[in-house]
């Protein structure tokens, strides 16, 4: 026998680990890919490989040479930010933009901070929302779903083919024209609306939600508080006045608002600690979409809410603290 | 059913011993007897080297106010008074005694019928239970007569009994309630009357059915006790978690049980307590598990306090060739040993042994905020905030984050994914903050 090992217990430990978890959201992230393939064909396939390709190998650059730490790509969590980050992009996207965006993401993002659990800010999100500042444009230049399948793909956006292969998103619409009498809502389940490659089908993101629920890989608090405040305050608007403001169905099928609420608001590195905490956390990602969305520059308001919100992290995890066993209340 | 609400986690229960009916282990040459077998202040002894001794006889004397009495396990000559390794790690104070045959005290009752009626008054039960040496054996070994005296002002209106056992592996209470259960529910009602209480719960995790039915079935003969089938969850046996669980109050922070108005025991005690005040034997046996996925015969085993576990273990079939790790008591708040001549003590309810392969912890990874720590916690606290201020030093705010709370019950570190030493911290923030409360008190 060798020489017994001592250690303070628990001497077991439970079969999580960082890259199940990483691996678990990709997984659930299955569906909303494959969707985007059969929408937007080759050229969403294009945009999820190169942003995951860069994404990996930035990491793995920058580890090697500027932190000089232990490789990290194995966890999975780059190439989350890769497939988060494709997903939050338009089909039709520039090869190098796409890069940029990756860059962004990972150096800008993570790496600056220290690299996985140090972040601040979401990723995926900083590269979006660097990338939509930036070229404005391109990012809101949407591919339309089945048409722009090849097409794009072997020419490129090209001002003659503009037209017929890209078209606006509903909520485009809404900020352009107003609220879009007959919304095909059908369409917005299933995911043939324009709109970036990853939150075009309700359906594949509600599926990738329920399989991370039911994992445990994230909690209800922060989807369900997204989402509800969401449907509230843009409820109430609409009941005030339903010709000017869209319903809350429509606010909640239609842009970024189930990949941003299922999984981007619920990355746990960016993200409050405490139950209430991460209610307060969706609460105010939910309102300021709408808002944003009501009143702001944007028509979509997703990413800045998010980012808004992961700033206030530090604040939120400071002021709701979960409630104590057997805690006593003081009197006076 | 019932179960308590914050926090908890869901270990594999691997409860592989709790078809091996208890055996007698067989008496050892050499009985090494810790004068510090429980909490608070170690006895003194009362013999010297070259004394003769039987089974039963007093050694070691409880003096202060929270100790107990300590007695002869073996009947033989005292060979030394020594300092010697015990289950924490550290050389305490031991008596030798070199076994000589097998001649219990006279006072003993060594018949095998239960004795059920209970003809002692509650004093007398109390200064009984005291003189027995009998603490809770559970692991926390806190002396059983303190928890009987009620401080004036509070009543305790509800006896609960931990037949829990939420701890992976050990199947020692199981055991006893399966195989000496009459008899500990008879301990029940003595503890009852020794409490003034008419009301006792006694609650058994649902991995257990054969001893919920079996007590079930029994406990309708015993007047105001019932029995409680509770949900699975780690760590349902700690005190707190009990007393939330059978009857939803929430003992405050930094107080005693009978706050609420409960006072809780282990069932192994309640056991020991029936012997104790029936039979006038002494705490110097119990139950304990020895278990482990290697060990060829994992056993129950009916133990003299002193036998030091290496006898255990080869009573099991023998400590396998790949083992890394000793366990005494379960995995998740068991302390690893480094030797096996390590005698069992009160506060022994199970020897595990861990292959190699399970014997090191895994790489530990950077925070990455996922919160199964805080979601784990089920005393309210946030693990991965208390162990960063420990870590860093910060006591002043280590303290004010609760840490003095915290059961060490390892939930947060069984299930945090980065694998980061979190209930280390921890200790070393209650360690150090105790102090400076201590401290504190004394200017």
């Amino acid at each position: 026998m060798s020489i017994l090992k001592v250690s303070g217990s628990p001497h077991i430990h439970g079969d999580q680990s960082v890259s199940k978890i990483m691996l678990g959201v990709n997984i659930a992230l299955l569906p909303a890919v494959l969707v985007s393939l059969y929408f937007f064909g080759l050229g969403a396939l294009k945009v999820l490989v190169i942003a995951i390709a860069s994404c990996v190998l930035f990491e793995y650059l920058i580890q090697k040479y500027l932190i000089k730490g232990e490789n990290t790509t194995g966890d999975f969590s780059a190439l989350l930010t890769g497939v988060l980050l494709a997903l939050n992009v338009p089909s039709g996207l520039p090869w190098y933009m796409v890069i940029i965006g990756a860059l962004v993401a990972i150096g800008m993002g993570k790496m600056s901070f220290g690299g996985i659990g140090k972040n601040i800010f979401n990723p995926a999100l900083v590269g979006r929302v660097f990338l939509l500042i930036s070229f404005p444009v391109q990012m809101t230049t949407w591919p339309k779903a089945m048409v722009s399948r090849s097409s794009l793909f072997f020419n490129g956006i090209d001002q003659s083919l503009l037209d017929s292969v890209t078209g606006p998103t509903p909520l485009g619409q809404l900020a352009e024209h107003g609220v879009i009498a007959q919304p095909d809502y059908i369409s917005y389940l299933m995911g043939s609306m324009g709109g970036s490659l990853g939150e075009i089908s309700a359906i594949a993101l509600l599926i990738g939600g329920l399989f991370m629920l039911f994992r445990k890989i994230i909690t209800w608090e922060i989807p369900l508080a997204f989402l509800g405040s969401a449907a509230l305050l843009s409820g109430i608007f609409w009941l005030i006045d339903p010709s000017s403001y869209a319903d809350p169905l429509f606010h909640l099928l239609t842009g970024g608002m189930l990949l941003g609420a299922i999984f981007m608001a619920t990355d746990m590195v960016t993200s409050p600690m405490s139950r209430a905490g991460q209610i307060v956390f969706g609460i105010g990602g939910g309102v300021l979409t709408i808002l944003i969305r009501i009143w702001g520059a944007y028509p979509e308001g997703v990413s800045f809410a998010i980012l808004i919100m992961n700033a206030f992290v530090p604040l939120i995890d400071k002021a709701f603290k979960p409630k104590l066993f057997g805690e006593v209340v003081k009197n006076g | 059913m019932k179960t308590f609400s914050k926090g908890g986690v869901h270990p594999a229960e691997n409860k592989i011993a709790a078809n091996a009916p208890i055996e007698v282990m067989p008496i050892p040459k050499k009985a090494f007897i810790p004068v510090g077998q429980h909490l608070g202040a170690p006895a003194k002894p009362v013999v010297q080297k070259g004394d003769t001794v039987k089974v039963g006889t007093l050694l070691a004397k409880g003096e202060s106010f929270i100790s107990a009495h300590i007695h002869s396990s073996v009947s033989g000559k005292i060979e030394k008074i020594d300092h010697w390794m015990d289950t924490s790690g550290y050389k305490r104070q031991m008596i030798i005694v070199g076994v000589e045959g097998d001649e219990w005290e006279e006072s003993i009752d060594r018949t095998p019928e239960i004795v059920r009626e209970i003809t002692l008054s509650k004093p007398e039960i109390i200064a009984r239970i005291k003189e027995s040496g009998i603490v809770g054996l559970g692991g926390a070994t806190f002396p059983t007569h303190v928890k009987l005296m009620i401080p004036d002002g509070k009543k305790c209106d509800v006896l609960l009994i931990n037949g829990v056992e939420c701890e992976p592996y050990l199947t020692s209470d199981h055991r006893v309630m399966l195989e000496r259960g009459e008899e500990m529910l008879i301990g029940v009602s003595i503890l009852m009357k020794a409490l003034d209480t008419n009301k006792a719960m006694v609650g058994i995790e649902n991995n257990k059915p054969d001893a919920i039915a079996h007590l079930t079935s029994l406990a309708a003969e015993f007047s105001g006790i019932t029995i409680h089938p509770l949900q699975i969850k780690y760590p349902q046996g700690a005190e707190k978690q009990l007393i939330k669980a059978l009857i939803n109050r929430e003992v405050p922070s930094g107080k005693l049980p009978i706050e609420v108005g409960a006072v809780v025991n282990n069932s192994g005690t309640a056991l020991a307590v029936y012997e104790a005040v029936q039979k006038n034997k002494p705490l110097f046996e119990r139950v304990v598990t020895v278990t482990g996925k290697s060990l060829a015969k994992p056993a129950n085993l009916l133990t003299r306090i002193g036998t030091p576990i290496g006898e255990l273990l080869e009573k099991a079939g023998g400590l396998p060739e790949n083992s890394g790790k000793i366990i005494s008591g379960g995995p998740m708040m068991g302390k690893a040993l480094t030797q096996t001549d390590i005698p069992v003590s009160k506060g022994t309810s199970g020897i595990l042994v861990l292959p190699e392969e399970d014997s090191t912890r895994p790489e530990t990874l950077t925070c990455i905020r996922c919160a199964k720590c805080v979601q784990a916690c089920p005393m309210g606290l946030m693990p991965y905030h208390i162990a960063l201020l420990a870590a860093h030093q910060k006591w002043e705010e280590t303290e004010k984050s609760h840490v003095m709370d915290c059961i060490e019950c390892g939930s947060c570190q069984f299930v945090c994914p980065s694998a980061r030493p979190l209930l280390d911290y921890m200790r070393v923030g209650k360690q150090t903050v105790g102090l400076i409360i201590r401290n504190r008190g004394k200017k």
